[in-house]
Order: structure tokens, then C-alpha cells, then sequence
């Protein structure tokens, strides 16, 4: 049945109907769904991992078990996988291993615009990247036989325009799963020096041996027109070309960008005048091109930076672009938010009101960092608000241990947060870390996490208790407060501050748009005795404005959280 | 046929991507190549949300570039003219009165253009706007802005009315449907 599915939703499908027996993930804009549609699937094994390394590694077991296995990440998120992602490599797999990481050009949701495809030559590894969702779902698929073939870990790279477009896919026969057979093989999967020396030749040679497959795979195609121009091309950056070039010009399009051809692009070379190399973010192809000893216009020309468009292929071939039509108004924009009733919201009031140094991470409480609240001081990665502040007071002691603190949420300090506060018991920094704990993975859309109690199905599962777990790490003062309660949070955040060690405070409610949350009645104005302060106007709540001057609430938006009722010296919030 | 492009716009939590699904679904079924793209993650929280609907005999890129769009559906007044130059010349923006302010403004560091639509039919193009949420609120529902919208925006396209109504039956709850039958009509005869 022909049906439109958004290019993650595709990759699940593929994924299982390839044959996969267990799927392991952490959430990351933008492959999340990936793993949320194979959780649909109730003969497969399927988790939210606490991080992607473990995520990665649970693949691995289960690959080395005999099963088919998989896990996704964003590209970030490849980082934290990178160390069994490189002896992965050397080890190869039982049952076939597909690793799905997608890069977010552009930055809609990231700290960064890396490009995964350096991972995939760093570490010796193929890797596939499919164009539409029906290409998605024919590499997710096929995948696992190139894995098994080839005994290695294949890599599939998608990227923010391919995993959230839409586009039609008509899904053949699943390969039933089957569990291979598990033989001890210690030269084979215990990497240590005697063992890994003589795996890396194995790894060299099955390198060339991919090279070959590439010359003539289902992967990489030539499409034969002009002799003129030649396009060599991968990804969405193959659909902007189609869109504007149609069969104007010659492509060759590759589907799979490691290892990559050398016969195949001489020869396609050869028959044309003028070569392009169109790739969004880095010049991985043109520098194999050029290291080929051929000449081609790539970077010059289309960016590092960013996405491209049809519109940025058309500009380069000369293509008639029209200037739209736009108002005279300057037009304000319209950046993210947090919710109305967001529980951070009351805390990252209080540390901005006391001029605290905060020390960030990555969730929807980086939003902490736009105005009016200001709040932030620093966003690097995962975990890193945690191991920053320690540093950061280790470099300047009681000068800013007196003042800084970091804001983690729960689900990253089950990530990468929990090792960074072991680290500040040890050794020794007095520092205080804010643990958001709003009971879910948010940013990502409501994913469950260790701490939340539930599965990845939504069933009763082990939970962490995040005040047994920072006493066991060897922090002595842990506290729990309600961020909807200002004093408390006041309280709470000057007293660990001038406490002579380090501590941890909890700042529990969860997601204002869980179900399963009751909002109180919206609240309101007394216009007659709001006094236009605008001390209510420092929360940044989407549901207080200004209206003639004085405050005025939406109640559409309010859930009456009466962190602004705090606030107001005049009682004018009822 | 020829490639068409339609955009959806709006404010996060709007229920523009409903809307693009509805879409996409009927689009499909009229036997058209189609392509629907959205980003999902940041802007859900408030921001401003985007999403592409591309339809013809065979659609490669998934998104719409300056002077591309033959329809701009709005969810709200302001992000219609922040998407206007997406417009085509002679293409047509379907347009929510509603004014939602965004941040800067709430806070006071910028002014929302109160008469941002006419500043754009005083250079010629085509709009046609809207109370959605008041015909919402009056089918049963605020949360039916995204089907009134798609009520005012169907007779540009080519496709019979019962596929509307049927792709409406297909795509919301069973207990939603009437509220939202009623949404279509309302906007479809404004």
C-alpha cells in the first residue's frame, strides 16, 4: 500500500521489516520518532537507553547475540557513541547492526551543524544516506544484509530534511527475525592488543572490498544526460538538483557516501565537461574527488553552512529567482518559549533575579537564556553544565563558588550529568547543581526516561530516585523544591550557595503539558489595582501582556501556576 | 502538472501540522506525488512553525523557496506577512485575524504591525482573511481553527467537496468528527 510517512517513520519500517530483533536508542531532534514507531512493534525489544554510548553498545550485545539490531541518535549524539562505534568497527557483528544518526543542518534543534560523515571514514564503517522515505525504508532494509556480508556495523545517515518530510513509500515483504547462531570467538570480539592488532588488517580489507561493492551497488546510480554538466550529489542536495536541473544535466547520485567509488567518478568524469560536487555541510566528496586527481567546482560555490534549497542550485546555474513580496513593518520574531506554567520557569526567576552565574545544558531549559530572564551563562553538550561548573569554581574557588550553580534536567543528568557530579564530590569543589526535574525528556516530545518510572511503552518500570542516587555519588546536602514556589526556591538556592559543600537541589513538578498534569483555573487581572510595575513582565509567561499599560492574563494559556500572584506587591493577580 | 507548493504557518500549539496531514492525505488519494515537510523539536514551543506541502505529477524537493508558494494557509495575522515573500505573485494567502503576540513584543522590545494584512494587499497580493477562531469557537471548538482554515483554503484546489469531508473522517477522532465537519463548512462558505 502506498502510503506518505516522514522519513523516520520509513527507517522503522525498514528497520523491521529487515528483520530486527532489538532496537536500543536515546531521543534527539531530529531521529527520535524513529525509535518511537518501532516501539509500536510488540515482537521486537525496543528501549529508551539512559545515553547513546549505552544505546550503541546494547546494539552490539544483541548483534553479538545473533540478533538484527539497531539504534538512533542525532548527530551529536554520535559523539557520545563514538568509543564502541570505533572498535565496533574492528569486532564486526553476529546478527547485521544498523546504527541510525541524523545531522541537523541548518541547527533547527542543535548546538552544533556537524557532519556524521566523518565518523563513518574515521572509523572505517559504511554508511548509507537515502534521499526520500522511500529510499529510507529500501536502505534501512537492505542494511542488514550488507552489515552481515560485509561483518560490519553499517551507518544511516539522515538528515532534518529527510527525516521529517513526508513522502510516499510503498513497503514490500519483512524478513522474519532470526536469532543466529552465538559462538564464542575471542580473537573476533575481545579487543585487546593481540587480539585488535590482527583485526585492523581485516578492517583494511574490507574497506577495499566496500570501494568495490560501491563501483556497482543498488546504492550509488548514474543518471546520463548532458554531456555538458555532470552533478555529483547525495541526499536532499540530489532533490534540489532534480528540482532544477530535471534532465538538463548529468548526476551521478550516491547513496552511500563511505567508503566511496573511484572507478564509478572517473568515469563519469570522463564524460563530461564541467563536474559539480553539490553536498550540504562538508566537502566530503569533493575531496575524494580532487584527491582523485579530478578538477570540480564544490565549495566555492555551495555553502559549508547550512541547508540548501532549489533555490540555492538555481542561483548557481543561472536559473530566473523572483523576489517575493514582503510588508513594510518590521516583523518581530517569534523565537521559542518556554510553556505558560512551565515548572523552570520559577527557578531561572530566581537565579536570574539574584545575578547567580548559571551554567546550562540541553533541554527546553536552555530556553532559560532568552530574554526577559536572561539566565544562562553557558550551553556546551550534553552533561556539560555539571563537569562546567566544577572547572569553572575549581579556576576561581570561593569567588564564584558562592554564586554559580548548574541547571541540569532529569533526563540528561541520567545522560551524562550523574559522572560530571560524581566528579565534583571527589574532587572537591564546592559547587551547587539544580537538577530540573520536570519527570520526562522534554524537548524531544515526552520520552521516557529512568527517573520517570515508565518504559519506552508507557509500562511500570525500575525508577531512579534522584536524591538516594547524588547521597550514594557522595553529596551530603540534597533538597527537593517546588519551583512553583518562589520563597522556597529563594530559600533553597542561598542556603546551598553558602553552604561549605557541595550540594544538590532538586527542583520537582513535571511538564505542564503532561496529560496526566491538572491545571489549576486561569487567573486574572484587577485592573484597578494593578499599579503598571511590570514586575510580572520579568517571568517572560506567553500568557501575561500588556494591555493599556497595565498586566493582563490570557486565559487560553494560563494553568494558574500563581508563580506572577507571588510576584505581584499589589494583589492584583487573583 | 506542474509542481505546486503550498505553505502552512503559524504559532507552535496550533494545530498546523494536523492540518498539513489532512493535506497530504487527500493529496495522495487524488493520485498526486506528494511531499509534506516540518520541523519538529524548538519550534514547538511557542515559536514560529512552518510546514511544506508540495503536489504535482513527481515532486522532488520537499520545500518552498522565495516566490514559490501558490497558497500560504495562516494560522495568525503576523506570520503571514513573516512567510508573504514566499508567495508567488499571483498566489493567494489565507489568513487568521487572530494576533497572537510573540515574545518580543509581550516584554515590549518590539511592536506587533496591527495592519500588517493590508500592508500587503496595498502591494498586490491576494489575501483573504479570516476570523477562524471566532467560526471555531462557533463549531463547537477553538481548537477547529486548523479545519476552518482548511474550509476557506479548499475551493482553490481542485478537489471535490465529499473528498474534503471524507479526508476529515479519515484523519480526527470519531468523537470529533461532527465539530469538525461543522468547521469545514463554516469556513468553506465564508
Amino acid at each position: 500500500m502506498k502510503e506518505l510517512m516522514i522519513g523516520n517513520r520509513a527507517v522503522a519500517a525498514g528497520l523491521y521489516d529487515g528483520g530486527l530483533g532489538v532496537v536500543s536508542s536515546y531521543p534527539g531532534t531530529p531521529s527520535t520518532e524513529i525509535t518511537e514507531f518501532l516501539s509500536e512493534y510488540n515482537d521486537i525489544h525496543s528501549e529508551w537507553a539512559p545515553n547513546e554510548k549505552v544505546a550503541c553498545e546494547v546494539a552490539f550485545g544483541a548483534s553479538l547475540a545473533g540478533a538484527r539490531s539497531a539504534c538512533a541518535m542525532k548527530h551529536v549524539g554520535l559523539n557520545v557513541a563514538a568509543d564502541p562505534l570505533f572498535t565496533l568497527s574492528y569486532t564486526g557483528v553476529n546478527g547485521g547492526m544498523v546504527i541510525c544518526v541524523a545531522d541537523d543542518p541548518a541547527m533547527h534543534s542543535s548546538q552544533n551543524e556537524q557532519d556524521s560523515r566523518h565518523y563513518a571514514i574515521a572509523a572505517k564503517v559504511p554508511m548509507l544516506e537515502p534521499s526520500d522515505s522511500a529510499e529510507a525504508y529500501e536502505f534501512a532494509k537492505s542494511a542488514f544484509e550488507l552489515s552481515e556480508k560485509y561483518d560490519t556495523p553499517v551507518i544511516l545517515r539522515m538528515c532534518t530534511r529527510i527525516a521529517h518530510s513526508q513522502s510516499v513509500v510503498e513497503t514490500g515483504e519483512k524478513t522474519p527475525a532470526v536469532l543466529k547462531e552465538y559462538v564464542k570467538n575471542p580473537a573476533k570480539y575481545i579487543m585487546m592488543p593481540g587480539n585488535a592488532v590482527k583485526r585492523h588488517p581485516v578492517v583494511e580489507a574490507r574497506t577495499q572490498a566496500l570501494r568495490e561493492f560501491a563501483e556497482d551497488c543498488i546504492y550509488n546510480r548514474v543518471e546520463m544526460n548532458s554531456s555538458e554538466i555532470g552533478i555529483i550529489t547525495s541526499g536532499c542536495s540530489y532533490l534540489y538538483v532534480k528540482e532544477v536541473m530535471g534532465d538538463k544535466a548529468s548526476i551521478l547520485k550516491i547513496g552511500m557516501p563511505n567508503p566511496l567509488p573511484v572507478k564509478l567518478i572517473k568515469d563519469f568524469a570522463a564524460k563530461v565537461k564541467k563536474l559539480y560536487v553539490i553536498e550540504e555541510l562538508d566537502p566530503v566528496i569533493e575531496t575524494h574527488v580532487r584527491s582523485l586527481g579530478i578538477d570540480c567546482i564544490g565549495k566555492e560555490l555551495f555553502s559549508a553552512l547550512g541547508e540548501f534549497s532549489q533555490q540555492t542550485v538555481a542561483k548557481v546555474f543561472g536559473r530566473e529567482t523572483v523576489q517575493g513580496i514582503t510588508a513594510d513593518s518590521d516583523i518581530p520574531a517569534r523565537p521559542p518559549m518556554m510553556c505558560a506554567g512551565c515548572p523552570h520557569r520559577g527557578m531561572f526567576y530566581v537565579l536570574a533575579k539574584n545575578r547567580i552565574t548559571v551554567h546550562g545544558d540541553i533541554g527546553c531549559y536552555t530556553l532559560g537564556a532568552v530574554p526577559p530572564l536572561n539566565a544562562l551563562d553557558s550551553t556546551l553538550c550534553m552533561g556539560a553544565s555539571v563537569s562546567g561548573l566544577h572547572g569553572f569554581n575549581a579556576a576561581r574557588r570561593e569567588e564564584t563558588e558562592k554564586k554559580s550553580v548548574a541547571v541540569i534536567g532529569d533526563s540528561t543528568f541520567m545522560h551524562s550529568g550523574m559522572t560530571g557530579l560524581v566528579n565534583v564530590a571527589y574532587n572537591a569543589t564546592n559547587s551547587t547543581v539544580i537538577i530540573l526535574d520536570n519527570s520526562i525528556t522534554g524537548m524531544t516530545g515526552h520520552q521516557q526516561n529512568p527517573t520517570t518510572g515508565y518504559n519506552i511503552k508507557g509500562d511500570p518500570a525500575a525508577k531512579v530516585n534522584l536524591e538516594e542516587l547524588c547521597r550514594s555519588l557522595g553529596i551530603n546536602r540534597v533538597r527537593v523544591v517546588d519551583p512553583y514556589d518562589l520563597s522556597a526556591c529563594e530559600t533553597a538556592v542561598k542556603e546551598e550557595l553558602a553552604a561549605d559543600e557541595p550540594s544538590v537541589i532538586i527542583s520537582r513538578r513535571p511538564c505542564v503539558l503532561l496529560k496526566y498534569v491538572k491545571h489549576e483555573a486561569p487567573l486574572k487581572v484587577e485592573t484597578d489595582k494593578c499599579r503598571s510595575c511590570k514586575r510580572c513582565m520579568g517571568l517572560g509567561c506567553p500568557a501575561i501582556s500588556l494591555k493599556d499599560g497595565k498586566a493582563k492574563i490570557d486565559n487560553t494559556l494560563c494553568v494558574g501556576c500563581s508563580v506572577c500572584k507571588q510576584l505581584c506587591a499589589f494583589d492584583a493577580i487573583v | 502538472m506542474n509542481t505546486k507548493s503550498v505553505m502552512i504557518v503559524g504559532v507552535g500549539g496550533q494545530g498546523s501540522l494536523l492540518a498539513s496531514k489532512l493535506l497530504g492525505r487527500l493529496l495522495l488519494d487524488e493520485g498526486y506525488d506528494v511531499k509534506v515537510s516540518e520541523v519538529h523539536g524548538m519550534s514547538q514551543r511557542g515559536g514560529s512553525v512552518v510546514t511544506y506541502v508540495r503536489y504535482g505529477d513527481k515532486v522532488y524537493s520537499p520545500i518552498v523557496t522565495e516566490s514559490e508558494a501558490d497558497f500560504i494557509i495562516s494560522f495568525e495575522k503576523l506570520e503571514a506577512a513573516r512567510y508573504s515573500k514566499y508567495l508567488k505573485r499571483d498566489g493567494v494567502i489565507v489568513v487568521n485575524t487572530q494576533q497572537i503576540d510573540p515574545m518580543p513584543v509581550i516584554i515590549g522590545a518590539a511592536q506587533y504591525p496591527e495592519d500588517v494584512l493590508s500592508q500587503l494587499t496595498a502591494k498586490g497580493l491576494k489575501v483573504e482573511a479570516l476570523d477562524a477562531l471566532s467560526l471555531a469557537e462557533q463549531a463547537g471548538s477553538s481548537k477547529a481553527v486548523n479545519i476552518v482554515l482548511m474550509g476557506k483554503a479548499a475551493k482553490h484546489f481542485d478537489i471535490p467537496y465529499d473528498k474534503w469531508i471524507t479526508a476529515i473522517e479519515k484523519t480526527v477522532a470519531p468523537k470529533f468528527i461532527e465539530m469538525n465537519k461543522k468547521a469545514f463548512d463554516l469556513g468553506f462558505s465564508h
